[in-house]
């Protein structure tokens, strides 16, 4: 499928399916982080292309079509939501309505005047979801969007999160909360900067025989420790960065 | 346009924080009164230009290079540059914020010395306010740069007193650049605060043409290339 394509290592293509949730799953340091900032563009990368939607990651081209949001809520803390959102909707030159449309999307109207830094951490994640929804993009990229929130905020994010892959919108959605990977459509795992798994959350558990996400998640990285050990036995290395080698520079 | 919006985005930032715009406006207008009340009158009549020259540049100075130190380690500068918003649009976006305050500063900090403190001036007031201005810009735009050398804003108020002071002990406040050492007169030559100094006190002297427009030339330059350095320290792209 053409749209929703995402080529990140230069061996690997991504698929991440439109109207459909994507979970970047992996501990903490494992390179989600990089992976996305790569899918963005905002990292540099040692050398290889990355092409997002058929566009080198990060050229203008994309800047409308996907949309990105780091793992700190990144807001201006002394503004308000409205004003928060709205900056970004001329910044991207869309009408004031647009503005209006994604508050309500991420059930923000009743705090649109309320300044960021009054807001509880997952009505601030929301804000910056806000922001990452403006212009109705194709492929909205969130980085730990639930961290450091409680199990009530976090299934509202969810919920919203199911409401935009259901008008369509493609999620790439990282989390090191496995217990996450069950309301995800697709999974990529990840561990020591390398994708182990790109699978569904169902075919995880059949595959792994494991009863929940956290257990087959582990059992995988077993796998692949012994595989891991079997290659550097072999005197092969079996570490790729996901900062993609062996292709020209990009820029 | 997205200049005009960042612009407008920075100024709603600074009204929410209503201790640094006194800051900004008054702090420079404040200090030159102490100053003229600390001295007798014709001491004061010598230092009260270059006093219209420092304050709003330092001034605009800390408070640039914090602001924009935030903007980058809050994360709003990396999701700025994902938006179609380009380097120069942000930059000359804080400029023109800034530049609205250094305006009222100028307008202040200036009829504040002449009509209170009794400063005299043979130049034109505009002139002169005009200078103070273009100081503050070049404030805005080398705290900018300074801010990509600062991790955190201890370090970013650190730069104060590092890069303003000397600049002020060659710059001629203390003693006319030409009856210093030659190599530190030499050296002064190579700082922008000593043209700062140079072109408020000229302005107030009522000196046009060439000897005015030189030092005049050179803020602007400075400031445009501190810019210019600026976005490169912007990078699109972070390891």
């Amino acid at each position: 499928m053409k749209r929703g394509k995402v080529q990140v290592f230069d061996e690997l293509d991504l698929d991440l399916h439109p109207g459909r949730i994507t979970g970047l799953m992996g501990p903490s340091g494992c390179g989600k982080s990089t992976l996305i900032r790569c899918i963005v563009g905002i990292q540099r990368v040692q050398s290889g292309l990355v092409l997002v939607l058929g566009h080198p990651a990060g050229s203008p081209k994309l800047r409308r079509r996907v949309t990105y949001s780091s793992q700190q809520a990144s807001v201006y803390t002394d503004l308000s939501v409205a004003e928060n959102v709205s900056y970004f909707t001329r910044l991207y030159g869309l009408p004031r309505s647009e503005a209006d449309r994604v508050i309500a999307a991420v059930g923000l109207a009743d705090q649109r005047t309320q300044r960021a830094d009054d807001l509880s951490g997952g009505q601030l994640t929301r804000t910056s979801l806000a922001i990452a929804l403006l212009g109705k993009p194709e492929v909205v990229v969130l980085d730990e969007p639930t961290v450091g929130l409680d199990p009530v905020l976090r299934a509202e994010l969810w919920t919203i999160f199911r409401e935009l892959a259901d008008s369509g919108i493609t999620l790439l959605v990282s989390s090191h909360v496995m217990d996450e990977a069950n309301r995800c459509d697709d999974l990529i795992l990840m561990r020591q900067g390398r994708i182990i798994a790109h699978t569904t959350p169902a075919h995880l558990l059949t595959e792994s025989g494991k009863p929940d996400p956290d257990e087959a998640f582990l059992e995988l990285i077993r796998r692949d420790v012994a595989r891991t050990a079997r290659h550097s036995m072999a005197g092969t290395v079996a570490r790729t960065d996901v900062a993609p080698r062996h292709a020209e520079e990009e820029r | 346009m997205r200049l005009l919006a960042t612009a407008g985005r920075v100024l709603s930032q600074l009204r929410r924080d209503p201790r640094t715009v006194a800051m900004m406006a008054l702090l420079p207008m404040l200090l030159v009164g102490l100053f003229a009340w600390v001295m007798p009158a014709r001491q004061f009549n010598a230092i009260g230009p270059m006093l219209i020259a420092l304050f709003p540049f330092i001034v605009m100075f800390i408070v640039t290079s914090i602001a924009t130190l935030r903007e980058r380690t809050s994360g709003t500068l990396e999701r700025l540059l994902t938006t179609p918003l380009q380097k120069a649009e942000l930059l000359f976006g804080y400029e023109l914020a800034f530049g609205l305050v250094a305006v009222l500063q100028a307008v202040l900090v200036v009829t504040f010395s002449v009509y209170v403190c009794g400063l005299t001036i043979d130049g034109n007031l505009w002139v002169v306010g005009g200078m103070a201005v273009l100081n503050a810009l070049m404030g805005t735009a080398l705290g900018l740069l300074a801010s990509a050398f600062a991790r955190t804003e201890f370090q970013a108020v650190q730069f104060m007193p590092v890069f303003v002071f000397p600049q002020m002990a060659l710059g001629g406040v203390f003693m006319p650049r030409d009856q210093m050492p030659d190599v530190l007169s030499a050296v002064s030559d190579w700082l922008p605060l000593s043209y700062s100094i140079e072109a408020v006190q000229r302005a107030t002297d009522g000196i046009t043409g060439w000897d005015l427009t030189r030092p005049l030339l050179i803020l602007v330059g400075v400031t445009l290339l501190a810019l210019l350095l600026g976005s490169l320290t912007l990078p699109r792209r972070t390891p």
